[in-house]
C-alpha cells in the first residue's frame, strides 16, 4: 500500500493541483483568481502528459553516439514533450482572451468580484 | 491541387481570418467581402468533397506526406463530408446575413468580427474533417477561442456571459485532453482509425473507462448536454444576433459530431454501449434536457433566450439518437443535426431581423401589425416554428420519426413518451408567438390600413418594410426545411445509412 502511494507521487502530486485548480474555478469570488485556477488546472495536466513520458535509466530523446539508435527503450518518449508544447501554447491563447475578456469586464462594471458582478448586471444592465 | 480538397477548406479559412486583419486594417469595408468570397469558396470544396464520397469511398489524406499513424491524417468519409458541407452552407447564409445587421450590432468592429468568424469557421471544419484525436483538441481550442470572441462582442452583459463560457469551455477542454492522454498511455495511438484497430485487442482496464467518462464529460460541455448546459443560454442571449445565428446552429452540433466520432468510431459500439455502458447515461441526461429546455422555453418572454433554451432541448435529441445506440436512434441523430442548423439559423435570423428592424424581440410586444412589416420574416419564422414542433412535411417530423422508432426498437417507452410530450411542449411555445403574430389586434388599431397604403404607394410591393439582403437568406434557409422533408430519403438512403458505425 506505502508503495503504490510511493511508486506514484508525481501522480498525486498532479492530482492535487487539479483539484487546487477545481478549488479555485469553482469557490474563488474573483475572477482573476478564477482564471488562476484555470491556469493551474491546465498546468497540472500538462505535467500528466510530461509524467507519463517518463522512463527510468533513459536519456533526453536527442540521439547520443554512446547510446546509440538501436534500442528506443534507452531514450525517454518525445511525443508528450511535443504534443504539450502545443498544449501550452493554447493555454497561452486561452489566458489571452479570457484576461481581455476581465478587462472588458471591469471597464463596463468597475468590479471584479462576482457576487457584486451580478448585482450589478442586474441593476443596471 | 484538386486532391488536396479535404484540406483545403480549413486552410483557405484560416489564411483568410489572417489576411482580413492585415487587408481591411485600413479599408473597413473589404472585410465582409473577402469573408463572403471565402465563405462560397468553403460551400463549393465541402459540396465537391461530398461529391468525391458519395459512392462510399473513405478518403484519407495524409498532411505533409506521412503515413497515418505517425504523421496527421484527415478523414473524409460520408459522415464527416456531410456535416462540413450543412456546416458550411448555414455560416454562409449567416454571413450573407450579417452584412445588413453589422451596423446596428457591432458598429466599427466588423474587421476582427469576421476574422473571429472565419477561425471559427477553420475550427469547425478542422474538428470535422481530422483523423487525429490531439489535432481534434487544437481545432477544438481554435473554435472555442474564436467563439468567445464572437460572444464577447455583443452587448453589454455579453463579456460576463463569454468569461462564464470561457471558464467552462476550457475546464472542457481540459477534460478532453486529459482524456486522450489516458487514451495515449493505453494505446500508444492518437490517429483515430489506429485507435480503433488497438483497442479490439485492449482488456477492459479502469484507465480506458476513465478516458471514457473525460471525454464524455469534456465534450458534453461543449455540446451543452443537460446538466452542463449552464453557459448556453446567457451566452446565446448577449451575444450579437448574427453570433448567436452561427454560434446555434454550429457550434453545439461540433461537440455532438466528436461524441458521435469518439464514441463509435473510436472506442466501438460494443465498448460503449455494452462493456462500460455510457450511452445509457447520455441518453437519460439527454431525455431530462429535452424536458428541462422545453420547460424552460415556455417561461421566458424573450425570443433570443427561448431559442436558447429550446436549444438546450433539441441537443437533448441529439444526444438521445446517440444514446439509444442503433442504427434508427442515429439516423435520427445525425438527420437532426441537420435539421437543427438550418431551423436554429433561420429562428435565429428571424430574431436578428426583429431587433434590427423593431429594436427588440419581446414575444409578449409582438402583435400582427408585425405580420404586415416582416412578412417574409414571418412566414420563415412560421415555417422553421412548424419545423421544431415536427409537422410532417417539414424537416424536424423526419428526425423525430427516427429517433422516436429507435425508442421503439429499444423497447423504451418512456423515452417515446418524452419525445412526444416535447413535441407537445415545442408547440406550446411557438404557438404563442403564432398567436400574438396572427391572431393578436395591433394597439394602434390601424393595421388593416397600413399594407394597403404601402401597396399603392410602393406600386405592388409585397415585401413590406423588409430589405432583401435581410429576408433572402431567412427565408431560403427555413423554406429549405421543406425540401429537406421532402428528400430526407436521398439523404439518408445516399449518406446516412453508408456511415452506420461497424457493429451497430
Amino acid at each position: 500500500m506505502f508503495d503504490f502511494f510511493l511508486g506514484h507521487y508525481a501522480y498525486w502530486g498532479i492530482i492535487v493541483l487539479m483539484l487546487i485548480g477545481l478549488y479555485g474555478m469553482i469557490f474563488k469570488n474573483n475572477l482573476v483568481k478564477k482564471l488562476i485556477g484555470m491556469t493551474i488546472f491546465q498546468v497540472s495536466i500538462i505535467m500528466f502528459y510530461v509524467a507519463s513520458a517518463v522512463k527510468w535509466s533513459a536519456t533526453v530523446p536527442v540521439l547520443d553516439p554512446a547510446v546509440g539508435a538501436a534500442d528506443a527503450a534507452r531514450y525517454i518518449s518525445p511525443l508528450q514533450h511535443c504534443l504539450m508544447l502545443t498544449a501550452i501554447v493554447v493555454g497561452v491563447a486561452t489566458s489571452g482572451v479570457a484576461f481581455s475578456l476581465v478587462i472588458v469586464i471591469y471597464r463596463h462594471y468597475k468590479t471584479l468580484n462576482e457576487s457584486l458582478l451580478i448585482e450589478r448586471m442586474k441593476s443596471q444592465p | 491541387m484538386i486532391q488536396n480538397s479535404p484540406a483545403l477548406v480549413p486552410l483557405i479559412l484560416l489564411a483568410t481570418a489572417i489576411l482580413i486583419p492585415v487587408l481591411a486594417l485600413k479599408k473597413e469595408k473589404l472585410a465582409y467581402p473577402i469573408t463572403f468570397i471565402a465563405s462560397i469558396f468553403s460551400v463549393i470544396v465541402s459540396s465537391y468533397n461530398i461529391f468525391r464520397i458519395w459512392n462510399g469511398v473513405r478518403i484519407s489524406y495524409h498532411f505533409g506526406g506521412w503515413i497515418p499513424p505517425i504523421g496527421i491524417e484527415y478523414v473524409l468519409d460520408p459522415l464527416s463530408a456531410f456535416i462540413a458541407l450543412v456546416v458550411n452552407i448555414v455560416a454562409f447564409f449567416v454571413i450573407w446575413h450579417s452584412n445588413g445587421i453589422r451596423a446596428t450590432e457591432f458598429t466599427g468592429k466588423s474587421v476582427p468580427y469576421y476574422a473571429l468568424t472565419l477561425l471559427f469557421l477553420c475550427g469547425a471544419n478542422g474538428i470535422i474533417v481530422t483523423g487525429d484525436l490531439f489535432n481534434l483538441y487544437v481545432f477544438l481550442e481554435i473554435f472555442s477561442l474564436a467563439g468567445y470572441g464572437l460572444i464577447g462582442i455583443g452587448e453589454r452583459q455579453a463579456p460576463v456571459a463569454s468569461f462564464r463560457y470561457l471558464i467552462m469551455g476550457t475546464l472542457g477542454a481540459s477534460f478532453y485532453l486529459l482524456g486522450i492522454g489516458f487514451l495515449y498511455i493505453v494505446t500508444g495511438s492518437l490517429n483515430m482509425a489506429d485507435v480503433r484497430n488497438i483497442m479490439v485487442h485492449v482488456q477492459p482496464n479502469p484507465a480506458i473507462n476513465v478516458a471514457l467518462i473525460l471525454i464524455v464529460a469534456g465534450i458534453g460541455i461543449k455540446m451543452a448536454i443537460f446538466p452542463l448546459h449552464g453557459w448556453l443560454p446567457d451566452a446565446y442571449t448577449y451575444a450579437p444576433s448574427t453570433s448567436s445565428a452561427l454560434l446555434a446552429p454550429i457550434g453545439t452540433k461540433i461537440g455532438a459530431y466528436v461524441i458521435i466520432r469518439i464514441l463509435f468510431f473510436v472506442f466501438g459500439i460494443e465498448f460503449v454501449s455494452s462493456d462500460f455502458n455510457i450511452t445509457d447515461l447520455i441518453a437519460w441526461l439527454s431525455a431530462a434536457g429535452i424536458l428541462y429546455g422545453s420547460i424552460m422555453a415556455i417561461a421566458q418572454r424573450e425570443m433570443k433566450r427561448m431559442l436558447a433554451y429550446s436549444s438546450v432541448s433539441q441537443i437533448g435529441y441529439i444526444g438521445l439518437g446517440i444514446g439509444l445506440a442503433n442504427p434508427l436512434g442515429y439516423t435520427g441523430a445525425v438527420l437532426h443535426i441537420l435539421n437543427h442548423a438550418f431551423m436554429k439559423g433561420s429562428l435565429f435570423l428571424v430574431a436578428a431581423n426583429l431587433r434590427k428592424k423593431i429594436g427588440h424581440s419581446n414575444i409578449d410586444k409582438l402583435d400582427s401589425s408585425y405580420r404586415k412589416k416582416l412578412p417574409w420574416t414571418m412566414a420563415a419564422f412560421s415555417v422553421a416554428a412548424l419545423s421544431m414542433i415536427g409537422l410532417p412535411p417539414t424537416a424536424g417530423f423526419f428526425s423525430k420519426w427516427y429517433l422516436a422508432l429507435g425508442a421503439i426498437d429499444n423497447k423504451n417507452w418512456l423515452f417515446l413518451s418524452i419525445i412526444l410530450i416535447s413535441s407537445l411542449l415545442n408547440a406550446i411555445y411557438f404557438f404563442r408567438i403564432f398567436e400574438n403574430v396572427y391572431l393578436k389586434p395591433s394597439p394602434t388599431g390601424k393595421t388593416d390600413e397600413m399594407p394597403i397604403k404601402k401597396t399603392a404607394k410602393k406600386g405592388g410591393s409585397f415585401i413590406g418594410d423588409e430589405e432583401p439582403s435581410l429576408t433572402i437568406p431567412v427565408a431560403v434557409l427555413s423554406f429549405s426545411l421543406i425540401l429537406i422533408g421532402l428528400w430526407n430519403a436521398t439523404i439518408v438512403k445516399g449518406i446516412i445509412q453508408r456511415i452506420i458505425p461497424p457493429g451497430m
